[in-house]
């Protein structure tokens, strides 16, 4: 019998595999009700001018849940994104009616402070913006900016940084070159460990991966795998395949109005509407 | 999802592919539609030479559902369908698996078709055989037609028929073990008419799980293990892809 187990062995150790199979029989849909809630659009319409690029928009976004935004161009969908931490103060003829709360409060209400709102809610971009700054400074930018000058407190919070980012092993060498010497992921990895670094609430991503090759890519959706445990992720993505793989929660966008919004699993396997299933899978409406 | 949206992709080379595998599957339903009627003659008709041929043709049944696999793969790699595409490859995936079983039952009947050619036959002349082997046929055929026009009435008709037929496969049972008990010398010819009896009523519930597939196609939802009447619930509850 050396080397071999018996039957009765071999029965027990198949069990123990089986059963942790059969745990979980029944699949449990994601379900907006069940979550906890970080931002809540109510009623929102927004105007460029006399064009209104978005109508009457409402939707609870699920905390330490990845929620995308999917639609054709010019739909609206990063111009919603851009309303969420207030990028759209900066567009002129820009105007906004409805609220949007974060935790409850009304983002844009008068007595909000921009600058402390957009620490809560950062923003990453589909072109990395690294600062012409070594890859220390860029991750130390944030919390310089709020005056800590303690380098122990900074080295501790650039590594932390990095780590979160899934940048630190490749970089952590060659902390005080340029920024510019990164390659485009590793780049739009470095933006994401100095919006991480200032710990914020809420990650806006803006096409994070369009501009990057298919490894990259993949490193960018890890990593999103990886921040939703901490933060609520809002992603815009013109790649379809993209948002089924990484979100939990997909809105369909056309025209400025969102057209469906649910768990991404039903919406990519059995869509409510019409208009998204033709979307989805490529078909004129 | 109803038959003519197939079509409609932007990609042209798209609809070509999705229509050209949906003739495949039927052209292989219709193989083994042809299959399941030609084994119930030979048995019948003690025809050895079709028996034979059933058995052949197996070969092209297999092959069928290995090619069929092969451009569902390709199409999953190339076009990541979504919704009801990916919802139509996947139930192309299953009813293929069906289809080759339903071939393998035939390729049964056939082989006991040459078996009983030999022998003496009964008194009924294997009007049982006869009669379960046409309604089964007449399910294939409905399921595969439930598919080609993604029609869920017509797939609800086909699971109710194959309780129908379940309950014929039963009684029929009963009768040949009462003969088997009342004349022993018939035990070997009716222990072949059994295995073909089996195989028929095999059909049926293949036919019946295509039927499923067809109801996951059009509404998206899964009606496997589920009794008729939850099934019915499902395909008739709220219409998705609808506005």
């Amino acid at each position: 019998m050396d080397g071999m187990t018996t039957m009765t062995e071999q029965n027990t150790m198949t069990h123990g595999v089986t059963a942790g199979l059969f745990e979980n029989t029944e699949r449990k849909r994601l379900r907006l009700a069940d979550e906890t809630i970080a931002l809540e659009v109510q009623d929102l319409n927004l105007y460029y001018g006399e064009a209104q690029a978005l109508k009457r928009i409402s939707m609870k976004v699920a905390a330490k849940r990845v929620t995308a935004f999917i639609g054709p161009s010019g739909c609206g969908k990063s111009t919603l994104l851009r309303c969420f931490n207030r990028m759209n103060d900066l567009v002129d003829a820009c105007r906004i009616e409805g609220k949007i709360l974060l935790e409850g409060d009304d983002i844009y209400d008068r007595k909000v402070d921009v600058a402390e709102l957009r620490r809560r809610v950062g923003m990453v971009f589909q072109k990395p913006n690294p600062f012409p700054k070594s890859i220390y400074e860029n991750v130390a930018y944030g919390l310089r900016l709020q005056g800590v000058r303690d380098r122990k407190v900074l080295d501790e919070v650039v590594e932390r940084s990095l780590r979160g980012a899934a940048l630190w092993d490749e970089v952590k060498d060659r902390l005080h070159q340029n920024a510019f010497g990164l390659s485009g992921g590793q780049q739009q990895r470095l933006v994401i460990a100095r919006a991480i670094a200032i710990e914020p609430e809420v990650i806006l991503l803006d096409e994070p991966a369009s501009a990057l090759d298919p490894i990259s890519t993949a490193k960018i959706e890890e990593l999103i795998y990886e921040l939703k445990k901490e933060y609520t992720i809002l992603i815009v993505t013109h790649n379809m395949q993209q948002a089924a793989r990484v979100s939990d929660y997909t809105a369909y966008m056309y025209l400025g109005e969102m057209i469906e919004y649910g768990d991404t699993m039903t919406l990519f396997t059995n869509p409510r509407k019409k208009a998204t299933e033709d979307y989805i899978t490529g078909r004129y409406g | 999802m109803d038959k003519n949206k197939l079509g409609g992709h932007y990609l042209e080379k798209y609809n070509e592919e999705l229509e050209s595998l949906r003739n495949r599957v039927l052209a292989m339903g219709g193989l083994v539609e042809s299959q399941v009627i030609d084994a119930v003659n030979a048995l019948v008709a003690a025809d050895v030479r079709l028996a034979d041929q059933v058995i052949k043709n197996d070969a092209r049944v297999n092959s069928l559902e290995v090619i069929i696999d092969e451009q569902c793969a390709e199409i999953l790699a190339r076009h990541q369908p979504a919704a009801s595409d990916l919802r139509f490859i996947i139930s192309i995936v299953k009813t293929i698996t069906d289809l080759e079983r339903i071939g393998d039952q035939a390729e049964k009947v056939a082989r006991m078709a040459v078996h009983l050619a030999e022998k003496d036959r009964p008194k009924n002349q294997y009007a049982d055989v006869q009669s379960l082997g046409e309604r089964v046929a007449r399910l294939v055929h409905e399921a595969l037609d439930a598919f080609a026009r993604m029609d869920v009435e017509v797939a609800l008709a086909v699971a109710r028929e194959d309780a129908n037929v379940d309950r014929e496969y039963e009684s029929v049972m009963r009768q040949h073990i009462t003969y088997m008990m009342e004349d022993p010398r018939t035990i070997t010819r009716a222990l072949d008419v059994i295995w073909a009896l089996r195989a028929l009523e095999r059909i049926g519930d293949h036919a019946r799980n295509m039927c499923e597939y067809v109801i996951y196609l059009v509404k998206g939802k899964d009606v496997r293990h589920v009794s008729l009447e939850e099934m019915e619930r499902a395909a008739r509850g709220e219409t998705p892809g609808e506005e």
